[in-house]
């Protein structure tokens, strides 16, 4: 048991509690604050894995950003927390032995059949001028430069159409439409009918 | 040493509880959100376990974008449930069955 | 001589063309004389024709005019063979199809539907020839469906008459019957010689003979008995024998020239015709020979007896034509082919005569048919009389016209034969000529001599027909006269039809009947025999019971009526006919609509896979909750069951 065996399982137990909070705690908000934590100790076993900026990223990007506007929905929607937990244990033993059962068998899985330990050996450590940011960097817009202006491009799409799923309008407000202005036509507008002339 | 199988068991056992999240969870549709979260960040995890042990980058800038996606997944995710619950008032999952056969 | 040889048939053809499509704007002259034209240029030709082939020199004709199609090995095609046979068969039709449609131009004068009338019996013209012609199945088959659609044609022609359409339906159908069988027999005969040309069947003949097949389960047949039996069976449905015969007295609701042209002497010939053919075939099958006999012979006497009690002129002489033609089939059975051919020949033309005679009685009594409202026409219609008087003696074999040699032949070459139900032959046909005396002179005694039993105004409208009626008649009578005397040694015993008929050894019945001393010798021949007496008593109880006291047939009746409603009943075949093959489709067809169609296809198909439809939507419904956890908990399911697909493959 050297030092970084040590730590992977501390941070493991650490993981393992948190998410397991997410799930069953009342309040929303706490479940919100339990998956920040999760987040955080990942981040922490990438930086094991040798990944640092991937788990730097993870903390700036998705608690940073993800996790806030979690935070913000939760604490926007007014909701009623007490009846919520009707119907929790009844599902209980159920949901544990799904649970239960799927992890076995991944388990199982993964280590005896697939992915054995003597096919995948343990990686000489890279120094320290070893820049994982530089390698990904090399990586990402060389090889995979299509790839990432697309997902700029869902980016896009995702604000676009969360303002546009959310956004109400007020009805006093005055303000032009150019698509009603430019569909209008003569016909529209003008009404002329026949009238015989009349004397006076 | 720690080996793949320990961190691929790591992911396999948070996959595992965010499946048991969403099918605990029937009350609350932000909890389901979260617990998709933690599907992804099992997923992740497995990602950069492999790209670490093979040595290749691929892995690492795979969960680059598994990331955007999620991110921006989230983003519209509450979105929805925001203006869901802006006409239905409640974020119950079991009122939400209109779309019962 | 390609194209002289399909010029006969084709002549005939393009006038039905003519006068059926363009019939209205030809008008009614022009239709019969373009009709008239092609089946005088056929007459012409086949005149021609008999001269070079039987005449003179000229090779057997077999050569293929048009292939339709190769299929599988077999040549589909049309084809032409002209050698003793064919001639004499085509000069019986064309003469005999000429004559009636002379006659024709007086018979259908009044009628609306003149033209199409001439158009049918030319079709007809052409049909047949094609089916004497033939060299091949395919084209014998096209023939003999081709008149039998005809006679269809024109026994319904007076469409407006329910019992036209009956009787043109009972025909049709009772011939797909005969056509059924006929065709499994041409389907026998590709089966083992895997062409449909006869000249390949009859090289095959010996190899067939050789070959078994089991029919219906374990019972194993010779190969050549079945298919000889098969091609029987069509040749039944066409000439008429017992079962298939109940056609033939309903299609006399045609008019009469078709009568006399189709059911007298040429279409019901040609299943004698087929058998004639196929001699070299049957030779090899005692058993189909014995089939042929005994159901000739059945049908010779029974139909006789028919006869004797019908009181429409018409039926009179088609129970007649059953009759007769049952003398043909006999003639088959005991190998004696060329004499079934000579009787076939002489027999066209006094049976036409007769049916064409009958038919002036008819118009000249203004469409009365009923002979017991007729008698004394002698003094009002004497052409019609004496030809008639010569038909009748034809019929019933009076020594020296035509019928008294091809019919003494056959009784004779029937007591010659010894092959199994010769016995029972013999004494049928003998009995046959006296009820043929009997049944003949009764109508003609009761047509034509008594007292006038018509009303006064039909009796003093009487009177001959034109000429155009009258001298086909004529026309007809002198060969019913002159032609057996003139042929018969020729074509029975001589070599008319060698290469053509083949007879083997022990069943040549020809042969026994020794040498042929001429018409003078086989005249005093027959006296030596029981028909002529037997002719001879029939004619004079005709005479007694009909002329000199008219009340023993009424004595009769009452003492022997039992008798008398069986024949009237035709021996219940149509009413067996009617009840279980009509009345059971009808039943099968009400069964299989209520049973089938209601209640397999409709209910539990059609409606059923409907409504299981809504079953199934009904309980799949249950998955579409609507709750999203179900939803995700479904597919966590599918999850784990591949996963475990994984962890146990």
């Amino acid at each position: 048991m050297n030092f970084e065996l040590f730590i992977f399982y501390i941070f493991a137990a650490i993981l393992i509690f948190a998410a397991s909070r997410v799930i069953t705690v009342r309040n929303p908000v706490f479940a919100a604050m339990f998956l920040v934590l999760t987040f955080f100790t990942c981040a922490g076993i990438w930086m094991l894995l040798e990944a640092e900026f991937l788990a730097i990223t993870l903390v700036l990007v998705y608690v940073g950003a993800v996790m806030v506007l979690f935070l913000f929905v939760v604490m926007m929607l007014d909701i009623n927390i007490e009846p919520k937990r009707e119907g929790f244990v009844s599902y209980l033993p159920v949901g544990l032995l799904v649970g239960a059962i799927m992890l076995l068998e991944m388990v199982f899985l993964i280590t005896q059949r697939y992915f054995k330990n003597e096919n995948f050996p343990i990686p000489a450590r890279a120094g320290a001028e070893v820049s994982n940011t530089e390698q990904l960097g090399l990586l990402l817009y060389s090889e995979y430069l299509f790839q990432f202006e697309i997902a700029a491009i869902i980016l896009l799409v995702a604000i676009v159409s969360a303002i546009a799923l959310t956004m109400r309008r007020r009805p006093e407000t005055k303000y032009q439409k150019p698509s009603e202005q430019i569909s209008a036509t003569k016909e529209k507008r003008l009404r002329i009918v026949q009238m015989p002339t009349e004397k006076r | 040493m720690i080996s793949l199988s320990h961190y691929l068991t790591l992911g396999a056992i948070l996959f595992c509880l965010s499946v048991v999240g969403i099918f605990l969870n029937r009350k609350n549709v932000i909890i389901l959100l979260m617990s998709i979260e933690l599907m992804l960040l099992a997923v992740n995890l497995n990602f950069v376990a492999f790209s670490h042990f093979l040595g290749d980058g691929a892995g690492q800038i795979f969960v680059f974008f598994i990331l955007t996606v999620a991110a921006a997944e989230a983003a519209i995710g509450l979105a929805i449930l925001v203006v869901l619950f802006r006409n239905r008032q409640t974020i119950n999952v079991a009122d939400l069955d209109e779309l019962k056969g | 001589m390609k194209f002289f040889y399909t010029l006969i048939p084709l002549a005939p053809l393009f006038a039905a063309i003519a006068a059926g499509f363009f019939g209205k704007q030809l008008g009614r002259v022009n239709s019969h004389r373009v009709t008239i034209a092609g089946v005088g240029i056929a007459f012409l030709l086949s005149c021609i024709a008999f001269f070079k082939v039987v005449m003179g020199d000229a090779p057997v004709f077999n050569e293929t005019i048009y292939t339709w199609m190769i299929s599988g090995g077999i040549h589909f095609e049309i084809g032409f063979l002209v050698d003793n046979l064919t001639v004499l068969m085509m000069l019986v039709v064309t003469f005999v199809s000429l004559m009636v449609h002379i006659y024709t131009i007086g018979y259908m004068d009044e009628d609306p539907g003149y033209q199409r009338f001439f158009s049918y019996i030319s079709l007809f013209t052409f049909s047949m020839l094609m089916l004497v012609m033939s060299n091949n199945f395919l084209q014998l088959f096209f023939g003999w469906e081709a008149v039998g659609l005809v006679s269809y044609l024109l026994i319904g022609f007076w469409f407006k008459k329910d019992t036209a359409i009956f009787a043109n339906m009972k025909a049709f159908l009772v011939n797909r019957v005969g056509d059924f069988g006929f065709l499994l027999g041409i389907a026998g005969i590709v089966y083992y010689t895997n062409s449909l040309s006869y000249v390949d069947a009859f090289a095959a003949k010996d190899a067939i003979a050789g070959e078994t097949m089991t029919i219906l389960g374990n019972v194993e047949w010779q190969a050549i008995t079945v298919i000889c039996i098969c091609l029987f069976i069509g040749a039944m449905g066409k000439s008429a024998q017992v079962p298939l015969h109940v056609w033939l007295p309903d299609s006399m609701e045609g008019p009469t020239p078709i009568s006399a042209l189709i059911h007298a002497a040429t279409m019901v010939t040609a299943g004698i015709f087929m058998v004639t053919r196929m001699s070299p075939l049957f030779e090899l099958s005692e058993a189909a020979l014995s089939f042929v006999l005994i159901i000739g012979s059945i049908t010779a006497l029974f139909m006789g007896l028919v006869g004797i009690i019908q009181n429409d002129i018409k039926r009179v002489v088609a129970y007649s034509t059953l009759s007769q033609l049952g003398y043909m089939t006999v003639a088959l059975g005991v190998s004696a082919y060329s004499a079934a051919i000579f009787h076939l020949m002489t027999h066209a033309f006094f049976k036409a005569l007769l049916f064409l005679a009958a038919g002036s009685v008819i118009i000249a009594l203004h469409h009365e048919q009923d002979i017991r409202k007729m008698g004394g026409l002698k003094k009002y219609m004497p052409i019609t009389y004496w030809t008639s008087l010569i038909g009748s003696l034809a019929l019933i074999g009076f020594p020296g016209f035509s019928g008294f040699f091809s019919k003494d032949i056959i009784i004779e070459a029937v007591h010659k034969s010894t092959i199994p139900g010769a016995g029972f032959a013999y004494i049928c046909v003998l009995l046959g000529v006296f009820i043929t005396a009997f049944y003949s002179f009764r109508m003609f005694f009761l047509v034509f001599h008594g007292k006038t039993r018509m009303d006064k105004h039909t009796a003093e409208h009487a009177h001959e027909p034109p000429r155009v009626v009258t001298w086909p008649l004529i026309l007809l009578a002198i060969p019913s006269v002159i032609i057996g005397w003139m042929t018969a040694g020729n074509v029975v015993f001589g070599d008319f039809f060698k290469g053509i008929i083949e007879v083997t050894p022990p069943h040549d019945v020809i042969d026994r009947l020794g040498e042929y001393h001429g018409g003078l010798g086989f005249i005093m021949h027959g006296f030596q025999g029981p028909a002529v007496y037997l002719a001879a008593a029939g004619v004079i109880c005709a005479y007694v019971f009909y002329l000199v006291s008219p009340g023993i047939p009424a004595m009769l009746d009452s003492k022997l009526g039992f008798f008398r409603r069986i024949l009237e009943n035709k021996y219940g075949f149509d009413d067996f006919n009617q009840a279980v093959f009509a009345g059971g489709s009808v039943k099968l067809g009400h069964k299989l609509w209520k049973s089938v169609d209601m209640g397999i296809i409709d209910g539990p198909l059609v409606n059923g896979s409907a409504k299981s439809v809504g079953l199934f939507a009904g309980f799949a419904r249950f998955f579409q909750s609507g709750y999203l956890f179900h939803y995700a908990f479904a597919m966590i399911v599918g999850l784990l069951g591949m996963l475990t697909w994984f962890l146990f493959n």
